[in-house]
């Protein structure tokens, strides 16, 4: 699969590079989550058959310095609805987000209800159930990360690392500074508990909505993908879970992501 | 030079195998381990030793925060500095100091900063850490990335707060507030001196070059592990050229222990500052770096080896020997010590020091046994040492007259009321009063 990257500005000046795949068909817009997009991104090469597929990067990812513009959820729905302007799409996206890429395209929908076609939300950030707290990711150590993210923890470390070996000092120097960048600017929006009050909003979406969950995701189980069926009032949204798979199922369980949104995103 | 006697407040009753069985000291030790009726006695003999060391001469004692941690028992160090100012006449009370991010507003921190000064007749010096990532991100939930930001935002409103003469209106991105106003305000003008506990960074060496604070390194690791930063920060001070290289404008943490000989010294006090570097300082790695809280700089240059989890499993039991030999630890008899404690000085160039000179699980006559000898045979040795230098900007400077809280004082205050208390009226609006 050919990628090509982009470069948009948004009207309030954050420059930001978008991953596009595909040459036609309705768009799609991936928002990836805290990790930032991998070396592999299957789901995105499968869906470039019949979409044009933008992966914009959040600052502070991919090779962006650590933003220092974005200070609150507000700012980042805001920045996020920038980019859909500054792709100067036509007709309004597929929006999928994973993770923390779930919980700001649910929040930009929240603001701007007509924005997107229709919203998919994979594992998505955003609630919070004392029931079921959401393990701190911001104290774990990096071999702690793999196994909390992924069903498989050993093929897991391999996609976050892209195969780098923790062992070495320096690798590991090189994935704690780009795992600063990144959970850093994630913190802004997750930091201590990743709850910004998005419950309080998703009434306002209107737009048809796929929830995708791993059954076995240990940041975020199930129970969360629920939550977000039972607030999403004003539409009716299906929660698909997928077997085998944990917080990181776009990348464990590809196919049946793919099978679930393509089931789901028929235009 | 000045000296500061200055204790984490220690718990001293940890398990043997605590870092086998639990994983951190800090943020999530567990709260069986703590006995509120044991603390009683621990946070009175704190004190105690403290007000020893005013009598004693210390030119400060000292207390700083930390937050759900088993080496430091005062998430409020202004209860203790506020306990302190009542009972103690002369030293500095060096509250090293309050975490500034996590106090919400924080003129909270000029108010209580004031009070201190005020009750102590101006005997505050008052620190500002940006805190540690345990207690300010883990502990008081600031997010890591911001941290630094609301830091210099809380700085500038505490600042204000002390200096401004009339109420205003401050319009931050993490605290608003229509009327500041604080009430009281302390007695040192324009403001208490302040000491800036920090790390290595450029940005904190030229924070405090900026405001002329003092720059106080409080590591564990001793004068020698501690000298490469120190000549970071005389280096950037040169580099710079618009400030002098007064020695008070620095200042350094140093576990010491003194006894008769150096064999005395180990024989006494080796068991106890082993507790310390062997059980307390077992920190989750997790907890020590959150991503956004150090910068990328600071991270590109860090050993990070820490973090495999063979290194975490390893629990390396340091010895008496390596402590000292490290310099992380000064002890022995008082001339071993007077001789490395000037090499400290000359070596770091620092005016102040915080003298550790309790540590771990310590008891109490060891610590005053030491306490006593370091003030009666070490430190008049070394008190000339900076003479030639003004250390007023850096200090404390306390009313001239004051109260005097030595017993009789205090026990005059308590005296009960006698008849011949009584005056027949009172002038204003005649109800009968006492004097």
């Amino acid at each position: 699969m050919s990628v090509s990257t982009i470069s948009v500005t948004t009207r309030r000046g954050i420059e930001a590079t978008v991953h596009v795949r595909g040459t036609a068909g309705s768009p799609v817009v991936w928002f990836h989550g805290a990790g930032g997009l991998l070396a592999d991104e299957p789901v995105l090469d499968a869906l470039a058959a019949d979409h044009l597929v933008y992966a914009p990067e959040w600052p502070g990812y991919g090779a962006q310095e650590t933003e220092t513009e974005l200070y609150d959820m507000l700012d980042f729905a805001l920045h996020g609805l920038d980019l859909l302007d500054a792709l100067g799409l036509v007709v309004a996206p597929h929006v999928i987000g994973h993770s923390m890429g779930g919980m700001i395209a649910a929040e930009m929908l929240a603001l701007h209800p007509t924005v997107a076609t229709s919203l998919t939300l994979i594992g998505a950030a955003g609630l919070w159930i004392d029931e079921h707290p959401v393990p701190d990711l911001f104290s774990m150590v990096p071999f702690e990360l793999a196994k909390t993210l992924f069903v498989d923890a050993v093929a897991g470390e391999k996609m976050l690392t892209a195969g780098l070996d923790f062992t070495d000092d320096q690798a590991l120097i090189g994935f704690m500074v780009g795992n600063a960048r990144r959970m850093g600017t994630a913190g802004k929006i997750l930091f201590p508990i990743p709850n910004r009050g998005l419950a309080g909003r998703l009434y306002r979406i209107t737009c048809p909505i796929l929830l995708v969950w791993g059954r076995e995701d240990r940041m975020f189980p199930p129970v969360y993908g629920e939550r977000f069926r039972q607030l999403l009032t004003s539409t009716a949204a299906e929660l698909v879970v997928v077997d085998a798979a944990g917080h990181m199922v776009p990348y464990e369980q590809p196919d049946a992501v793919v099978a679930a949104v393509r089931a789901f995103v028929t235009v | 030079m000045k000296f500061v006697w200055f204790n984490l407040q220690p718990w001293p009753h940890l398990p043997e195998n605590f870092r086998q069985d639990y994983r951190s000291v800090w943020v999530d030790i567990p709260s069986h381990l703590f006995d509120p009726e044991l603390a009683h006695e621990v946070y009175n003999t704190y004190l105690d030793q403290l007000e020893f060391a005013d009598e004693l001469g210390y030119d400060g004692i000292g207390c700083n925060e930390h937050h759900q941690n088993g080496y430091g028992l005062m998430p409020s160090p202004n209860i203790i500095a506020a306990a302190l100012s009542r009972r103690t006449s002369n030293a500095a009370i060096c509250v090293i100091g309050n975490s500034i991010v996590g106090y919400n507003p924080p003129t909270r921190v000029a108010e209580e900063f004031a009070m201190i000064d005020c009750i102590s007749g101006g005997r505050l010096v008052a620190g500002f850490p940006v805190g540690t990532p345990m207690d300010t991100n883990f502990c008081l939930g600031q997010i890591p990335a911001l941290t630094r930001d609301k830091y210099a935002e809380s700085h500038e409103l505490i600042i204000r707060a002390w200096t401004e003469p009339e109420p205003f209106a401050f319009d931050g991105r993490y605290t608003q507030l229509r009327h500041v106003n604080i009430w009281p305000r302390p007695v040192q003008q324009p403001r208490p001196p302040v000491f800036i506990p920090g790390g290595g960074s450029i940005e904190t060496w030229d924070f405090c070059l900026d405001h002329d604070y003092n720059y106080s390194y409080l590591s564990f690791s001793g004068y020698k592990a501690g000298k490469s930063l120190m000549d970071g920060f005389w280096q950037r001070r040169a580099e710079r050229g618009d400030r002098d290289d007064n020695p008070y404008r620095a200042s350094f943490a140093q576990i010491i222990a003194v006894a008769d000989t150096d064999a005395e010294a180990e024989r006494l006090y080796a068991e106890h500052i082993l507790y310390f570097f062997n059980n307390c300082l077992h920190v989750f790695p997790g907890f020590a770096d959150p991503p956004g809280y150090r910068t990328l700089k600071t991270l590109k240059a860090g050993k990070l080896s820490q973090l495999r989890k063979e290194t975490m499993e390893l629990f390396q039991k340091l010895t008496w020997a390596d402590l000292v030999e490290s310099g992380a630890v000064i002890a022995g008899s008082p001339d071993t010590v007077a001789e490395r404690m000037e090499d400290l000085a000359r070596e770091l160039r620092v005016g102040t020091v915080f003298c550790l000179m309790h540590t771990g699980n310590m008891p109490d006559w060891k610590t005053r046994y030491s306490t006593q000898l370091f003030a009666e045979k070490v430190m008049p040795r070394l008190q000339s040492i900076w003479s030639d230098y003004d250390a007023s900007e850096w200090w404390c400077s306390p009313m001239a007259e004051r109260r005097t809280n030595d017993a009789a004082s205090m026990e005059a205050a308590r005296r009960p009321v006698g008849p011949g208390d009584l005056i027949a009226t009172d002038p204003i609006d005649g109800v009968e009063g006492v004097l």
